[in-house]
């Protein structure tokens, strides 16, 4: 029997509707004594106001340099259990869907060998197994391996990707997410699991400009579907959601953010020369709009979080590329970029920092993207430009 | 038993084998949705084909035992069929219609809180904390719980006027998509990291390798005690240097807390995705509820409920009304912290004299 650990502030986190992480942690701990020593070394936090994780010590699988993440409790005498309580990354499906019977053989898995504590999913998208001793990591990654899983990615490498759940149940995909997101994870399984990059690197996928995987925020590439041609108005369609109560002058014509639509109480016309397809008046009105014509994704690169530079969000490389099977255009793309990362990039710089740190010029030139207005908000506003000899013949 | 024979750089099994059969069929084909209820959608394929999607809150970290129970219902219900969406949420993939209220009324009776579709607030994006990061200054489990058991409402009936993004990360770091999210809690650290026993850094710690972490230059060696020192003026707290060198003590009780930032978006609906700006700068750790931060969120979406139009973001709605007026009717003070000394500082002051009194 695990140890029975006192958690009266722990207790007040089991109030309320919202499923409580503490009734799992506790189902955990009645038969884990690692989930049992989580439990009391969290009490412990709560009380304290501190936490008390320890990083750093190379652990992982033979063969692999990521995949695990290492972490060590500091307080080792009083929570033995927990005194390594290492994190596996399972890289996980497409769109995250996955069958019952994949489940619960994941479940007698980590029951045998772990605290039986998950995040289903980690914040990059990794099937998070959260907890257990680094004798146990070569037998976790056998079971699972064997079954037709592997490891994601963690330190400098390429993480897991990760895409928006699209043409599988989504009408507005624009891409096969599903299909780009495994096949990219094939193509560079060892770019994943043997860090040899500057720092990490991230692909998030998403079938439109909702952006539903939020890859604009937190990809170092960001691939967002996005069509040519025109939105198709089925106004019959139109007629039906202003009998259902839709305010569409207010709800759809004047938030258009390009004044492009115009409705006279019967008709909806869309001047599509002027739309830049936001998605919204799509969004609300899935029944009546579509988009048509030519479909592909804007590529975009570098957004991450605050450090060191401050915020970013990704920003435009190549407006619009069709991506078929097998997708070449898009990995000789990747790899050009990394291979630009790999000659100039400084330890632990992001390759978005690092783009900013060279200028786009030099990026782009390397990479064999030409300059295109849709890569910036607004042309410069200084007279300070670079002139190369080449520039002068021109 | 010994172990089963390992295989490397397979990668993940194909998605295809997990898609339901009605998915399979009608892949990339689908004609349009409808939200039946806050917890229940349905998709319609040109084919007439539809699959009916119920979706419940998941605190994200779940025990064996959930899963084994979700599973259960999933090959109850769904043929086995299961997913989960990036906000950590479960939904279940029903394509037989008559299983859909049989469905429900297991998931109501084992209090399954079903919800969070349409324009409500959904499952909050969330990190590690206190569970399981040496990094954390605040407990992101236990915010989320808080935050949406005071929301829950929210999630499960009422709307708001367009969906309501929460995120809530642990440290600087933020893990997640914080940084551009309708409200989100960052925690922070206020104070630089205190060498106690310069002894354990020389045992302990590599000297170049803890000053090359410091992303702002701020540590210098000590030779005299072969350690380190940090420069105060230098140090944003980020805890880089106690990640390689413990000893780094950057954990403070009574300074570790919570700032809240609003008015990001990730979409491109209507307007640019946005960052998300500083509301709060500081709140103190009150575990376990936090009765403080649930009341400062709480305002803030109180006066977007009150004010904004339909489909309005709270990103949307604040550049609407103004930042002044956003600090006015939310009662939240304005602070020095308040104005920008980082890297883009001077973008973000006003450069015009037009303002609402
Ligand atoms: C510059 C200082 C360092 C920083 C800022 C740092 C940061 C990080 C980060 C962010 C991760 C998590 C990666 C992820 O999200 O998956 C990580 C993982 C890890 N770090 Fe460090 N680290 C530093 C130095 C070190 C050192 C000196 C060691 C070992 C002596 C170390 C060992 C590890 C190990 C073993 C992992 C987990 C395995 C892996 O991700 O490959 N780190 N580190
Ligand atoms: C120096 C900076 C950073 C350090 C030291 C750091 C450290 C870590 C560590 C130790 C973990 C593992 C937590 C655990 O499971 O035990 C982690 C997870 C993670 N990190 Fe970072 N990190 C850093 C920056 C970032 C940034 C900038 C991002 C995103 C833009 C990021 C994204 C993630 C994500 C998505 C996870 C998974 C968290 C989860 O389970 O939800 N990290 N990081
Ligand atoms: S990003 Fe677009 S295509 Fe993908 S799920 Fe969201 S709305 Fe659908
Ligand atoms: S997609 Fe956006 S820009 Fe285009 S018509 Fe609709 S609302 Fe206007
Ligand atoms: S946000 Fe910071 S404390 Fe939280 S999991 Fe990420 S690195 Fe750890
Ligand atoms: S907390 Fe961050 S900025 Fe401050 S000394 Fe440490 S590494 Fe440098």
């Amino acid at each position: 029997m695990p140890k029975k650990y006192e958690t009266p502030l722990l207790d007040e986190l089991e109030k309320g509707p919202f499923p409580s992480f503490v009734t799992e942690i506790k189902k955990a701990a009645a038969r884990s004594d690692m989930a049992a020593d989580e439990l009391g070394q969290l009490e412990k936090s709560y009380r304290d106001k501190r936490g008390y994780w320890k990083h750093g010590g190379i652990v992982g699988v033979r063969g692999y340099g990521s995949g695990i993440i290492g972490r060590y409790s500091s307080l080792r005498e009083q929570f033995p259990n927990v005194a390594n309580f290492h994190t596996v990354r399972i890289n996980s499906t497409s769109a995250f869907f996955y069958t019952s019977q994949f489940l619960k053989e994941m479940c007698d898995i980590w029951d045998q060998y772990g605290s039986g504590l998950t995040n289903l999913h980690g914040s990059t998208g990794d099937l998070v197994l959260l907890g257990t001793n680094t004798e146990n990591l070569e037998p976790i990654f056998a079971e699972f391996s064997s079954r037709g899983w592997d490891l994601g990615g963690s330190g400098s490498a390429m993480r897991t990707l990760s895409c928006c759940v699209g043409p599988a149940r989504c009408e507005w995909s624009n891409i096969n997410t599903l299909d780009i997101n495994y096949n990219l994870t094939q193509e560079f399984q060892d770019e994943m699991h043997r860090p040899a990059f500057p720092y990490k690197f991230k692909i998030k996928t998403a079938g439109c400009a909702v952006d539903c995987i939020a890859s604009i925020a937190r990809a170092d590439l960001s691939i967002i579907g996005t069509w040519k041609g025109k939105i198709a108005v089925d106004q019959s369609e139109v007629a039906n959601y202003a009998k259902k109560g839709m305010n569409i002058t207010e709800e759809i014509v004047n938030m258009c953010p390009t004044k492009c639509m115009s409705y006279d109480g019967s008709k909806l016309t869309i001047n599509d020369a002027d739309c830049n397809r936001c998605m919204h008046c799509i969004a609300k009105m899935t029944k009546a709009l579509k988009p048509t014509g030519e479909k592909g994704a804007t590529i975009l690169m570098g957004s991450k979080a605050p450090f060191v530079i401050g915020a970013t969000l990704s920003w435009v490389i190549v407006p619009f590329m069709k991506l078929e099977e097998p997708y070449d255009e898009l990995k000789d793309l990747i790899r050009k970029m990394w291979e630009f990362w790999d000659e100039h990039g400084k330890n632990r710089e992001r390759i978005g920092e690092l783009v900013i740190r060279k200028g786009m010029r030099e990026f782009l030139e390397f990479i064999g993207v030409e300059p295109v207005p849709q890569q910036v908000k607004e042309p410069r506003r200084d007279p300070f430009f670079f002139w190369t000899e080449a520039d002068l013949q021109k | 038993m010994s172990a089963p024979q390992r295989r490397t750089d397979i990668g993940p099994p194909h998605y295809k084998d997990f898609l339901p059969p009605v998915i399979q069929k009608n892949y990339g084909d689908w004609k349009y949705h409808e939200v039946l209820n806050a917890g229940v959608m349905v998709h319609v394929a040109n084919s007439g084909d539809k699959i009916w999607s119920v979706r419940v809150a998941s605190p994200r970290l779940l025990s064996t035992d959930t899963i084994r129970d979700m599973a259960d219902m999933a090959e109850k219900y769904c043929g086995g069929y299961i997913r989960f969406t990036t906000r950590n949420n479960v939904e279940f993939l029903v394509s037989d219609e008559k299983n859909l209220t049989p469905l429900q009324n297991e998931l109501k009776a084992k209090k399954y809180m079903m919800g969070g579709i349409g324009s409500r607030i959904s499952n909050i994006v969330h990190t590690q904390g206190w569970v399981h990061c040496h990094s954390a200054c605040t407990d992101a489990s236990g915010l989320v719980k808080v935050l949406m058991d005071e929301f829950a409402d929210y999630f499960t009936t009422k709307e708001t006027p367009n969906k309501v993004r929460l995120a809530v990360a642990c440290c600087v770091n933020m893990c997640g998509a914080v940084h551009c999210s309708d409200i989100a809690v960052v925690a922070i650290h206020r104070k630089v990291p205190v060498v106690v026993d310069h002894d354990k850094v020389k045992n302990m710690c590599e000297v170049p390798s803890t000053i090359a972490a410091c992303p702002t230059g701020a540590i210098s060696p000590d030779p005299a005690k072969k350690s380190v020192k940090v420069n105060a003026d230098k140090c944003m707290y980020c805890g880089n240097c106690f990640t390689v060198c413990p000893p780094m003590e950057i954990h403070d009780p009574e300074n570790d807390g919570v700032a809240i930032v609003v008015g990001g978006k990730v979409g491109n609906l209507r307007s640019n995705p946005k960052f998300s700006k500083l509301a709060v700068p500081f709140i103190k750790n009150n575990p376990p509820r936090w009765p403080e931060v649930v009341t400062v969120v709480k305002k803030i979406l109180d006066a977007y409920l009150a004010d904004a139009k339909k489909h309005e973001r709270v990103g949307e709605w604040i550049e609407r009304i103004g930042w002044e007026k956003f600090f006015k009717v939310t009662g939240l003070p304005f602070t020095f912290q308040h104005i920008d000394d980082f890297t883009i500082a001077r973008e973000t002051f006003r450069t015009a004299a037009t303002f609402k009194w």
